[in-house]
């Protein structure tokens, strides 16, 4: 089980998407697992044969248990036989947070479960909420019929069912796990960070009006949000701002290997997550995009993967249209700086002695006083500020 | 297109983008951005799946249009 931040101690196995025998690649998705933060895929990280599906479906397992044997190329059958005394765990990308646990705790108990579900060719596909819900209730979601896109089973679905009243608007999570995430997290930047902040306002004239033509000549599919041009600002005004971009551990600063902004998306029903949009200095403004759209769309629905989860070397927020006007960030330990974003709103703005109405952004930095000063946060905003003057370049 | 089906297509769409919101608690004019908490990427994915479903090219200027429901059906009807 890997872990998905600092602050994961377990998690649940939802859904396998292999079976044994099944030969994965790196990258490849093959287990689902439900974290206070909702459902997330985990990829394998390296090319391997499924050997035996050790977790059994639905049982809390600490961070650094067994969750499969894989048999990597070269390997024997018998190296990685269940006889085995050293099991190997899933091996997953190395990352700040993934400190592997002794499995022996926890094999015994692990390989006494059954992989139910392990051999099942489709699966029942549910939101996070509707699979706790189930859960919850000790459904089996197969038996259940969704109204979801493809045919997958949501919280209303439940209604009825077990003695569930239908609640409108219910989140796609559990709230209170989530809300008990987030102040861990909150609480820890707050005792350890020392954040300095800064403000400014940035005219959005330039960067709307050019937004505004560029997408009279796309489908509708192609058309641009605000959002990506602030989020391509700050990846390339991250290039001149490493200390920016990385993270504080143990007394020290390492910089990020590449620049993978966290997305903060809201949830309904409340909180947060802030998948990592991965590279964002090196994609261009229709990848950006693109990028944005699936990203929300998954934190939404429950199908973010591991590397979204851990990857994030910065995090951006941008409150959007019905926003604020202004947000002071809170940093997102390890990390060692958060930009936000208010809602754009016209604002009587001075320009060559004259005072005009202009579509007016208020950016915020927050950034760890360990690592950098105000100096270099103000050559920051500054820059993210020429860039958005000058969309073109974007 | 009626506002009886123009509630069907927006609910059909709105399953994808946002599976726990309740179109039919929505009354026809009020905003459909405020009422259900759409932010402007869910509306973007709304716009799309209209476009999708109603062979529609819809030009960024008429977005207004299509804020609520009793609007929507009226752009569509042309």
């Amino acid at each position: 089980m890997p872990s998905l931040g600092p602050d994961m101690e377990s998690a649940r196995v939802v859904e396998w998407l292999v079976k044994p025998g099944d030969a994965v690649r790196r990258g490849d998705v093959i287990v689902v697992v439900e974290t206070d933060k909702g459902a997330i895929e985990i990829e394998v990280f390296e090319d391997a044969v499924v050997e035996a599906l050790v977790a059994p479906l639905d049982t809390e397992l600490a961070v650094g248990a067994v969750l499969a044997r894989l048999r990597t190329k070269g390997e024997s059958e018998h190296q990685a036989s269940p006889d085995t005394p050293k099991a190997q765990a899933l091996p997953v990308a190395p990352a700040p947070a993934f400190r592997p646990e002794p499995p022996s705790v926890s094999t015994a108990r692990l390989d006494a479960g059954a992989p139910r579900g392990a051999t099942d060719s489709g699966h029942q596909r549910a939101s996070p909420a509707a699979r706790k819900r189930a859960a919850d209730l000790g459904l089996d979601l197969a038996t259940l019929h969704g109204s979801g896109p493809g045919g997958a089973v949501l919280l209303a679905d439940l209604a009825g069912l077990g003695g569930v009243s239908r609640g409108r608007r219910a989140g796609g999570f559990d709230a209170a796990a989530m809300r008990r995430v987030i102040g861990t997290a909150m609480a820890r930047a707050k005792r350890e960070i020392p954040h300095y902040y800064l403000g400014q306002q940035i005219s959005m004239a330039a960067a709307l009006d050019w937004l505004g033509r560029a997408n009279e000549n796309r489908s509708v599919e192609a058309r641009l949000l605000p959002a990506a041009l602030l989020l391509r600002a700050v990846g390339l005004a991250l290039t001149k701002a490493p200390s920016l971009n990385g993270y504080y551990e143990d007394g020290a600063f390492r910089a990020g290997e590449g620049i993978h902004v966290g997305w903060a998306v809201a949830l309904r029903g409340g909180g947060l997550v802030a998948p990592a949009i991965h590279d964002v200095d090196k994609l261009n403004i229709d990848a950006l995009m693109s990028a944005l759209r699936d990203v929300v769309a998954r934190a939404r629905r429950g199908g973010l993967r591991r590397s979204e989860m851990v990857d994030a070397t910065v995090t951006v927020t941008s409150l959007g249209e019905r926003g604020a006007d202004t947000v002071q960030p809170i940093i997102h330990p390890p990390q060692v700086a958060m930009i936000g974003f208010g809602r754009i709103v016209e604002r009587p703005w001075a320009v060559a002695g004259q005072v005009q109405v202009q579509p007016v952004i208020g950016v915020s930095l927050a950034a760890d006083h360990r690592v950098s000063d105000g100096h270099l946060g103000s050559q920051f905003l500054s820059e993210i500020e020429r860039l958005l003057n000058a969309p073109e370049s974007l | 297109m009626n506002e009886q089906q123009i509630r069907a297509m927006v609910a059909d769409a709105l399953a994808e983008i946002a599976p726990e919101v309740d179109v039919g608690a929505v009354d026809d004019s009020s905003d459909l951005r405020q009422a259900l908490d759409l932010d402007s990427m869910d509306f973007l994915n709304l716009v799309i799946a209209l476009s999708q479903r109603t062979g529609c090219q819809i030009p960024e200027a008429d977005y207004p249009k299509l804020y609520n429901l009793k609007n929507m059906a009226a752009y569509f009807a042309d």
